[in-house]
């Protein structure tokens, strides 16, 4: 198998990883963020939205700092449990869910509140509990901004390249991924293995937005 | 405010801007050096001298992998001299007629050693040690872009270990990466050079030397086509003088 396929496959597994991970992690703090007030909520927003303006190489510090083996949580995963996420793949998720966090949160916060309150008091005196709420009245209402935020992620996720290189590293077939190999390449003079590699990603991000449209097709076609 | 003082505001302003680009673009004489990863300190530690002995020439510095350097270079980055790990490279920047004819010389020596992080308790004997289970992963530069890589595999095929080792391996982008992936201990043996390894004294050790098929020698030649040839010429021979060795002796670096 070309060595561009296999890139291409550890791309989808880590982007894959990471919007499902994101999935659950941001739309369960968007929820909060718009649902409940407390003292500091804006705060909170701010830092959890910091993977989209900091530098990925800060990023990929910050984590080196904080899962490598001498880390403090990388010290006591790999004591307690052996666990090493430096130059894994598991590594790569880690960074690319971190940076493509704040995109499903802002979407899917945006979603929430535009979730009419009324309806899920509604709900509520119809006799329903808080989870039959959330799941049958305010996700579904809030969905399509949700997927939009995941497709995003999704597409970031794929082409995260600093902070995954910095804390997986580029281990041809375990690391390596897509936007990585391409820039190995380049970095030594591989010309026709770039041209492969590039094409590959455009390709491939073509059929992510197509389907993307398929998905989540124009308001006034679904409304 | 008139127009003609706003208009005259505006072209004070423009001029300051301009006079600010024009400082940062094109200084009377900047040297661009584009030189091996492994040069980073002892280049940066003799810059001044050189300028001192060269009023009005600057040094730029872009270090990096020799590989990369060349890949830029090929690409047409506006480079004066280039200094390299090895001969292979500057090789193929000779036979792609990128360097200036008569420019090319050898400057500096090198030897490659396994180091270790300092607190480790494992210590290798032979690189046939690198096969215990002990070793979960072992850096080097990635072969096809770094010359320390390609020392490092060279030593490894030498003694028939390299497919063994490989799945090991986990590839660092020029060899100072390499070092800091030892350093930081997320790697329990890692190839660099004599000279990287006292860069992290307190981090690193060495566990022993590698002999290489071929002796570790830097080249250094101005590049074709550069606008400050002469400049470029001066520098590659300011880098023989005893003053420029006696610096890069002091890094560790050998006679060429």
């Amino acid at each position: 198998v070309d060595p561009a396929w296999i890139a291409l496959a550890l791309s989808l597994k880590v982007a894959g990883w990471a919007t499902a991970l994101n999935l659950l992690l941001g739309v369960a703090a968007a929820y909060v963020l718009a649902r409940f007030r407390f003292p500091g909520r804006e705060l909170v927003d701010a830092v959890l939205t910091l993977p989209m303006v900091l530098p990925p190489t800060v990023l990929g510090y910050y984590l080196l700092v904080l899962i490598g083996k001498r880390g403090w949580l990388g010290s006591w995963l790999s004591a307690t449990f052996g666990i090493n996420l430096i130059f894994t793949w598991q590594g790569a998720v880690i960074a690319a869910t971190i940076v493509a966090f704040p995109l499903v949160l802002k979407s899917a916060r945006a979603a929430f509140e535009t979730v009419d309150p009324q309806l899920e008091r509604a709900a509520r005196v119809l006799g329903l509990g808080e989870w039959a709420v959330f799941f049958r009245v305010t996700l579904p209402l809030a969905w399509r901004g949700i997927l939009a935020g995941l497709l995003l992620a999704f597409a970031r996720a794929l082409g995260e390249f600093g902070a995954t290189l910095m804390v997986a590293g580029s281990i041809p077939g375990r690391t390596q991924t897509l936007s990585i190999a391409v820039y190995e390449a380049v970095q030594a003079g591989q010309d026709s293995t770039a041209n492969t590699l590039v094409l590959i990603t455009s390709l491939t991000c073509i059929a992510v937005l197509l389907s993307a449209g398929r998905l989540a097709p124009a308001r006034h076609l679904a409304a | 405010m008139t127009i003609a003082a706003i208009f005259s505001n505006v072209v004070r302003q423009a001029s300051i801007a301009a006079l600010a680009l024009g400082a940062l673009a094109a200084h009377a004489a900047d040297l661009t050096v584009s030189a091996a990863a492994s040069l980073t300190h002892a280049f940066k530690e003799l810059a001044p001298a050189f300028e001192a002995q060269h009023p009005g020439t600057r040094l730029l510095f872009n270090f990096a992998a020799s590989d990369t350097l060349l890949a830029q270079i090929a690409k047409g980055a506006p480079v004066d001299v280039f200094a390299s790990a090895d001969q292979e490279t500057m090789d193929k920047a000779d036979a792609q007629k990128l360097l200036a004819p008569g420019s090319r010389r050898n400057f500096a020596g090198n030897a490659l050693v396994l180091v270790q992080p300092s607190d480790s308790p494992l210590a290798p004997r032979s690189l046939a040690d690198l096969l215990k289970p002990e070793f979960k992963r072992i850096a080097l530069g990635k072969p096809e872009g770094v010359p320390a890589g390609r020392y490092a595999r060279g030593a490894l095929e030498a003694a028939t270990l390299w497919s063994a080792i490989e799945p090991k391996a986990v590839y660092a982008q020029n060899v100072r990466q390499a070092l800091d992936y030892v350093a930081r201990g997320e790697v329990e043996a890692g190839f660099v050079y004599a000279t990287d390894a006292a860069v992290q004294k307190d981090k690193v050790k060495i566990a022993f030397s590698i002999p290489t098929a071929t002796p570790i020698s830097y080249p250094v030649a101005a590049i074709a086509g550069s606008a400050e040839l002469a400049g470029a010429r001066r520098f590659i021979d300011y880098l023989a003088s005893p003053a420029a060795q006696s610096v890069l002796a002091r890094h560790g670096f050998q006679k060429p």
